[in-house]
């Protein structure tokens, strides 16, 4: 029990650690490129004023910059905003089992995207801004507030059965009217299909720079909000009765989180169980307050996407098990012993 | 708002209610309730299920619309936010929602919110009060416990802990005793007539037990579908006609030499 009570500057430096070991780890392995042991050693020959021979060539060291480093700088991002969206999520709703998904912002973001690419990629390539991010957040933004809408519309009291049902019919919705939308234009559906997928594996910079902002808006946002949703944790009246503004700050968090998760997704695909997994998982280790969930999910998210990709790209190259795979694959077995070991509710 | 002073009544400390109305979809629930309540005096108000006791409450803590004023220490609180209500009115719920990992000490500190800017962490002033508050009412021993680990008699304590971290004058309680063994119904009332003395705080209860609402309040009002009834003390209200006429109960009221005032609920056949 004395882990429980270690300060939140212990736990958030042993998370951040982690992050840093898993980004350096991340940027050592894959195909081709420099011996493993190599890598740290280029990496910190650039810090200022280090000078160390690490032997790498400058193609080496382009593999290891231009490809490895924005696919594991990426998976960091994507992997700390899922965590942090899902924990988010599940403090807002009051609900352990609600993940970003669940509520139809993937489906809502996947609809978007694929009316952007029906549309026409060409047609928008001179744009100044990449459409495809922004159709993705206003379809995952549409999806959650017509969720939340259902599950609210019966009654006051917003219990978690129904937000759930709600979430399942959205989602379907958005799904169906994807497959009308791809029916009609059959010459993106592998665009979209490779969209769905997952795109770590093709991260580039611009990728990493694309997503950056969402995500650092979306976390400081949510982060700003830990104590709020502690104060949630005793339901909406009782919290109103403590003086929590419930009603703004659910409206804050739901689209905060659903930035962070909307930009993820448009850049990632469907990376699924992150979002649930890694809470709990934080949850379990560290206790329950949003004040340490809440930083903890984005730091230990970001470090476990980081080792969910490894094996992806090192078992099964060149063909790539895509990530969300990945985590699946580890992911569900976790979530039913978590079931089976602890109460959820 | 004006730059005069307003003239202080003797009375104005402590809480007043003028005219609150509250309704559910064109119902109304409670009609036109007004009373006052100075610091350090405790109003009970009874009545049947129904009645609108809880909604009274809700309305003065705010978490319910309502027609109507409510001011603490002559202030009105129409139109003041959340978070200067919450420091003015503490409310006790009858079914206290209690996260099963939340520590006794972060239930607590919940308490705190009203005088924590929404986005700043509470300062050192704020954890005292919450360890005073914990020493006080002997939770000490479970301040790291989870909620799940307390019993009924400590999660009582808990919560009235987490409304005197308020610090706010006026303290609602919705059946503070409901869930409570006799011995443990006797401790917390004895616990809030004490605070009630300490503190000067005005507080409201709603209760079911009419015995225990004599024994400890100064006043009663008893509320028949969302109106008051009778007001006055145990004496005056507890009477078996009333309790018949409003109740529907077949009761036999023993008024005692000491001002106690008994209600022995009779069989209707044996």
């Amino acid at each position: 029990m004395r882990s429980r009570t270690a300060g939140l500057g212990a736990w958030v430096t042993g998370a951040f650690a982690l992050v840093v070991v898993a980004l350096v780890g991340g940027a050592m392995v894959g195909p081709a490129g420099p011996s493993w042991w190599r890598v740290p050693l280029a990496f910190a020959d650039r810090l200022p004023g280090v000078a160390i021979d690490s032997g790498i060539s400058a193609s080496q060291w382009a593999i290891v910059w231009e490809i490895r480093a924005p696919r594991v700088v990426l998976a960091a991002l994507v992997g700390g905003m899922l965590s942090l969206a899902g924990a988010s999520y599940q403090g807002v709703f009051r609900n352990p089992l609600v993940d970003p998904y669940l509520l139809g912002v993937a489906a809502g973001a996947g609809l978007g995207a694929t009316v952007a690419f029906a549309v026409g990629r060409d047609a928008t390539r001179t744009w100044p801004i990449d459409p495809v991010p922004l159709a993705a957040f206003a379809g995952g933004l549409a999806a959650v507030f017509l969720t939340y809408l259902v599950g609210t519309a019966f009654g006051t009291s917003r219990s978690a059965t129904t937000l759930v049902l709600a979430g399942v019919a959205v989602t379907s919705l958005a799904t169906a009217m994807q497959t009308f939308v791809l029916q009609r234009n059959n010459d993106v559906v592998r665009q979209v299909y490779s969209w769905i997928l997952g795109r770590l594996s093709s991260a580039t910079w611009a990728d990493v720079r694309m997503v950056a902002p969402y995500v650092v808006v979306s976390s400081v946002v949510l982060l700003l909000h830990r104590r709020m949703l502690d104060l949630l944790r005793v339901g909406d009246e009782e919290a109103a009765s403590l003086g929590g503004d419930v009603r703004r700050v659910r409206l804050v968090v739901v689209l905060a989180a659903t930035l962070g998760t909307a930009a993820a997704v448009a850049v990632s695909g469907l990376i699924g169980f992150v979002g649930i997994i890694v809470p709990h998982a934080v949850r379990l280790v560290a206790g329950a307050t949003y004040r340490r969930v809440l930083p903890l999910s984005l730091l230990v998210g970001a470090a476990f996407l980081i080792a969910a990709d490894i094996p992806g790209r090192v078992l099964t190259d060149p063909a790539e098990t895509p990530i969300g795979v990945v985590t699946a694959f580890f992911g569900a077995p976790f979530f039913l012993l978590l079931l089976r070991t602890r109460r959820v509710a | 708002m004006s730059g005069v002073p307003a003239v202080e009544a003797p009375d104005a400390r402590g809480l007043a209610v003028e005219r609150v109305r509250v309704a559910f979809g064109g119902c109304p629930v409670v009609v036109d309730f007004s009373d006052r309540v100075g610091a350090g005096e405790w109003l009970c108000i009874i009545g049947p299920n129904g009645a609108g006791k809880s909604s009274l409450l809700k309305a003065v803590a705010g978490v319910l619309p309502h027609d109507g004023t409510v001011r603490v220490s002559g202030a009105d609180l129409a139109g003041v936010g959340a978070r200067a209500r919450a420091a003015r009115v503490a409310f006790v719920p009858q079914a206290p929602v209690l996260p099963a990992d939340m520590s006794v000490e972060e239930y607590v500190l919940l308490g705190r919110n009203p005088h924590v800017r929404p986005f700043a962490r509470e300062t050192a002033r704020d954890r005292e009060v919450v360890a005073d508050v914990i020493a006080r009412l002997d939770l000490a021993p479970y301040a790291r416990r989870p909620l799940d680990t307390l019993s009924g008699g400590e999660r009582q304590r808990l919560v009235i802990a987490r409304a005197l971290a308020q610090e706010a004058p006026v303290l609602l309680l919705d059946e503070p005793t409901s869930a409570l063994d006799i011995g443990h119904q006797q401790h917390a009332l004895e616990l809030v007539d004490a605070l009630r003395r300490e503190r000067g705080l005005a507080v409201v209860s709603a209760m079911h037990d009419l015995t225990l609402a004599g024994l400890y309040a100064d006043r009663l009002v008893l509320l028949h579908q969302g109106v008051r009834v009778a007001s006055g003390t145990a004496q005056q209200v507890l009477r078996s006609e009333t309790l018949a006429e409003f109740y529907g109960v077949a009761a036999r009221v023993e008024h005692q030499a000491d001002g106690t005032v008994v209600v022995v609920p009779q069989r209707a056949t044996r």
